[in-house]
C-alpha cells in the first residue's frame, strides 16, 4: 500500500516532537525510522496508525486521507517494543482476537485455521495453549507479529521491534523479518535507534533528528555519504578532525582531500569525518597527522587503536589483526595516521 | 548465603525474637478474638442463639447486610469507573480527583456522619427541600448507606489505581489497531486485566461497609430494629450490660473479619501465579 506523510506536525506541551514532516513510501517497502531517542520517530508512527493524532498536516493510504479515521478502522499492523500481549489470554487466543472483535466474525473453524496458519509462519504451532508470561522474549515478539498479521494490515508498523531482546535473538529475528518481508511483500515501517539493524534490515532508511528528516536514502546511500554531521556521527564511529576548507580541499596536518562544494572556500575553519577503519597507520614517516598510540584493545580480528594527535586530539582507528601485527607498535609509539577518504562540513555544519 | 548465616543466628536471639512476634500478636490480637467468642458462648450455645434470634438483632444483621449490599456495588463501579479514568487518561483535574478518593480515608468518619448531618438534617442546606417532598434521609436507611458508601468508597479504587497504571496503556491501544472498539477493549482487556486487583478491593470495601460505626452512627439515630446496624446494635446491648447478646452480635462481625482474611489467603494462594502475570510481564 502507498503511504504518504504531507506536512505534519506534532507538539506535546512545550516539546515539538516533529516539524513539518513529509514522506513518501512506495507499495512493498520495508522502512526503517531511524534516530536517537527523542527525534520523533516514534510519534511518527503512531501518527501512522492512528493512535496520535497530528496538529497539522495529513497521512495517506493509497492516496486517501485517513487524518480522519480512526486506529480501530485503519486496518493498520502494529507491533509494540514491548509486545504489549494480553496476558491473561493464551498465544492462540492473542493471534484469534483481531479475528473476534470483527462485526462480522468469521466462523470457529476459520478462525481456527487462520491462528494455526499465522502460528506456522512464526513458527510457533506447538505454543497455541500457553501464556504470554511462560514465553522468551523472542517468541513473545513473533506473537506480536502473528496477532498483527491476523488482521491482513494494509501496513505492518513495528516500534522497536527488537529493542527489548539480546543480541543473539536479535540479529536472528531482524534476519526472519526480513525474510517474512520479502515472502509477504507487505508495506512495512519500523523504528529503531539501532544503526546496525536499520542498515541491515531496511529497503531504505529515513534518519529523523529533532522532529524532522535528516536524510532518506538506501542503507549504502546513507552510510557512504551522509548528508550532514548528525548523521555522520550517529551511524557509528567516526572522527572528527579540525581542517581548513580552501579552494575545494580540506587540508589536514600537510594532506589535502578534495571536498566537492567548497571550490569557493577561502581558508575557512571545518570538520572532517573519518571512519575508523578509513585511518591507515603506518610507522614509517610517510605523511600524514603524527601521532602516538595510546593502546590497542583486540576485539575478534580486528584491532582499535586509540591515538593521540596534536593538540590532545583523540583518534580512533580499526585495523585487522594481520596489519597491527605487521605494525609492531606498542604503547607510546610514534605513528602516522592517513586518512583515505574524509567527508568535511563547515565548522558551523553547512555544506 | 544469607540463608545460612540466618540459621547460624543464636538460638536464644531466634527463640526471643519468635517469642516477642508471637506475644505481640496473641495479645492485640488473638486475646480480644478469644474474648469475644468466650463471652458470647459464657452462658452455652442456647443463649447464644436466643440472642441473635432476637428481633432486633435480626434487624440489625439484615440492614447491614442491605446496607452493604447497595455500597459495595455502588462503589465497585464508582472504583473502576475512577481508577480507568485515573490511570488510562491525561486530563485537567486528574490530581485533585485522587485527593478527593482518598478525601474519606483522611477524615475521621464521626466527621463524616456529621457533613451529612449538616447537609441533610432538618437545619441542614438541603434539610428544607426534603422535608418539603417527604424525603426522609437522617435518621434512615438511605442515610446510613449514603454515609456508608462514602467511607468505603476509596477501597476499590485505592486497589485498582496502582495496578491499572502499572499495567499502562498498551495493551488497549494494541486491541485498538487489532479492531476492536472501546467497549470491546474495555471488557476484554481492561477489565479482564483489573480482576484480581477488583475483587480485592471488594473484599476489603465489604468488610468496611458492614463493620463501619462512626459515621453510621452519627447518621442513623439509633432507632432499634429500624436504623441499627450490626456495629451500632452491639454498642446498645453493651450499655444495657447484656453482654453475651453483645457479644453474640460482635462473634458475627469477627466471623466476617476472619471469612475476610481466609478469602484473602486463599486468593493469593490459589491465583499467585496468575496474579504475578497480571501485575508483570
Amino acid at each position: 500500500m502507498q503511504l504518504d506523510i504531507q506536512s505534519v506536525s506534532k507538539r506535546f506541551g512545550d516539546f515539538q516532537a516533529l516539524r513539518n514532516v513529509s514522506l513518501s513510501i512506495d507499495s512493498g517497502e520495508l522502512v526503517a525510522l531511524l534516530g536517537p531517542s527523542g527525534s520523533g520517530k516514534t510519534t511518527l508512527l503512531r501518527i501512522i496508525a492512528g493512535l496520535e493524532t497530528p496538529d497539522s498536516g495529513q497521512v495517506l493510504f493509497e492516496g486517501e486521507n485517513v487524518s480522519d479515521l480512526s486506529a480501530r478502522h485503519r486496518q493498520v499492523g502494529f507491533v509494540f517494543q514491548h509486545y504489549a500481549l494480553f496476558r491473561h489470554m493464551t498465544v492462540f487466543e492473542n493471534v484469534a482476537f483481531g479475528l473476534r472483535v470483527r462485526k462480522q466474525r468469521p466462523s470457529k473453524g476459520t478462525i481456527e485455521a487462520k491462528v494455526r496458519e499465522l502460528l506456522h509462519l512464526v513458527q510457533l504451532e506447538s505454543m497455541g495453549d500457553r501464556y504470554p508470561s511462560q514465553l522468551s522474549g523472542g517468541q513473545r515478539q513473533r506473537v506480536a507479529l502473528a496477532r498483527a498479521l491476523a488482521i491482513e494490515p494494509r501496513v505492518l508498523l513495528l516500534d522497536e521491534p527488537f529493542g527489548a531482546l539480546d543480541a543473539q535473538v536479535r540479529k536472528e529475528l531482524r534476519r526472519w523479518l526480513r525474510r517474512l518481508h520479502d515472502e509477504m511483500g507487505i508495506t512495512g515501517v519500523f523504528v529503531t535507534h539501532d544503526q546496525e539493524e536499520a542498515l541491515e534490515v531496511a529497503d531504505r532508511v529515513v534518519v529523523t533528528h529533532r522532529g524532522g528528516i535528516e536524510q532518506v536514502g538506501s542503507p549504502a546511500e546513507i552510510y557512504d555519504h551522509p548528508a550532514t554531521p548528525f548523521i555522520f556521527q550517529f551511524l557509528g564511529n567516526v572522527n572528527r578532525l579540525p581542517v581548513r576548507l580552501h579552494q575545494g580541499a580540506a587540508r589536514i596536518g600537510g594532506l589535502a582531500f578534495p571536498a566537492g562544494g567548497f571550490e569557493n572556500a577561502q581558508d575557512q575553519p571545518g570538520i572532517a569525518f573519518v571512519r575508523p577503519h578509513d585511518l591507515g597507520i603506518s610507522a614509517e614517516g610517510s605523511g600524514g597527522i603524527p601521532v602516538s598510540l595510546r593502546h590497542a584493545v583486540v576485539i575478534g580480528p580486528t584491532v582499535r587503536l586509540e591515538l593521540e594527535g596534536p593538540d590532545r586530539l583523540t583518534l580512533e582507528a580499526e585495523l585487522s589483526r594481520s596489519a597491527f601485527d605487521a605494525l609492531k607498535a606498542h604503547p607510546g609509539q610514534a605513528l602516522w595516521a592517513r586518512p583515505v577518504s574524509v567527508r568535511a562540513f563547515l565548522e558551523d555544519g553547512g555544506q | 548465603m544469607t540463608r545460612n548465616s540466618s540459621r547460624n543466628e543464636p538460638l536464644l536471639v531466634r527463640g526471643l525474637l519468635i517469642c516477642v512476634a508471637l506475644s505481640y500478636l496473641g495479645l492485640f490480637l488473638g486475646a480480644p478474638l478469644v474474648t469475644v467468642f468466650a463471652e458470647a458462648w459464657a452462658k452455652g450455645p442456647e443463649t447464644y442463639f436466643k440472642a441473635l434470634g432476637q428481633a432486633d438483632s435480626l434487624a440489625a444483621i439484615r440492614l447491614t447486610l442491605i446496607t452493604a449490599a447497595i455500597a459495595v456495588p455502588i462503589n465497585l463501579v464508582f472504583g473502576l469507573c475512577a481508577s480507568w479514568a485515573i490511570a488510562k487518561f491525561e486530563f485537567k483535574g486528574k490530581s485533585l480527583l485522587m485527593t478527593l478518593i482518598d478525601l474519606p480515608f483522611s477524615v475521621s468518619p464521626v466527621i463524616s456522619g456529621l457533613v451529612f448531618v449538616l447537609l441533610f438534617g432538618l437545619q441542614g442546606w438541603f434539610g428544607p427541600f426534603l422535608a418539603e417532598h417527604g424525603i426522609k434521609l437522617l435518621f434512615a436507611v438511605p442515610g446510613i448507606v449514603l454515609a456508608t458508601v462514602f467511607v468505603t468508597f476509596p477501597f476499590v479504587a485505592r486497589e485498582l489505581i496502582p495496578l491499572m497504571q502499572e499495567q499502562g496503556r498498551e495493551e488497549e491501544e494494541a486491541a485498538l489497531m487489532l479492531g476492536a472498539s472501546g467497549w470491546q477493549c474495555f471488557w476484554h482487556i481492561t477489565l479482564p486485566n483489573a480482576k484480581w486487583g477488583l475483587m480485592y478491593g471488594v473484599l476489603l470495601c465489604n468488610a468496611r461497609a458492614m463493620g463501619e460505626f462512626g459515621a453510621v452512627s452519627v447518621v442513623s439515630g439509633h432507632i432499634r430494629g429500624l436504623t441499627n446496624t450490626m456495629p451500632l446494635h452491639v454498642e446498645i446491648l453493651y450499655n444495657e450490660y447484656n453482654f453475651v447478646a453483645a457479644f453474640a452480635v460482635a462473634t458475627l462481625l469477627a466471623a466476617l473479619a476472619l471469612l475476610t482474611l481466609v478469602a484473602k489467603s486463599l486468593m493469593e494462594w490459589r491465583f499467585a501465579a496468575e496474579l504475578n502475570s497480571t501485575r508483570r510481564l
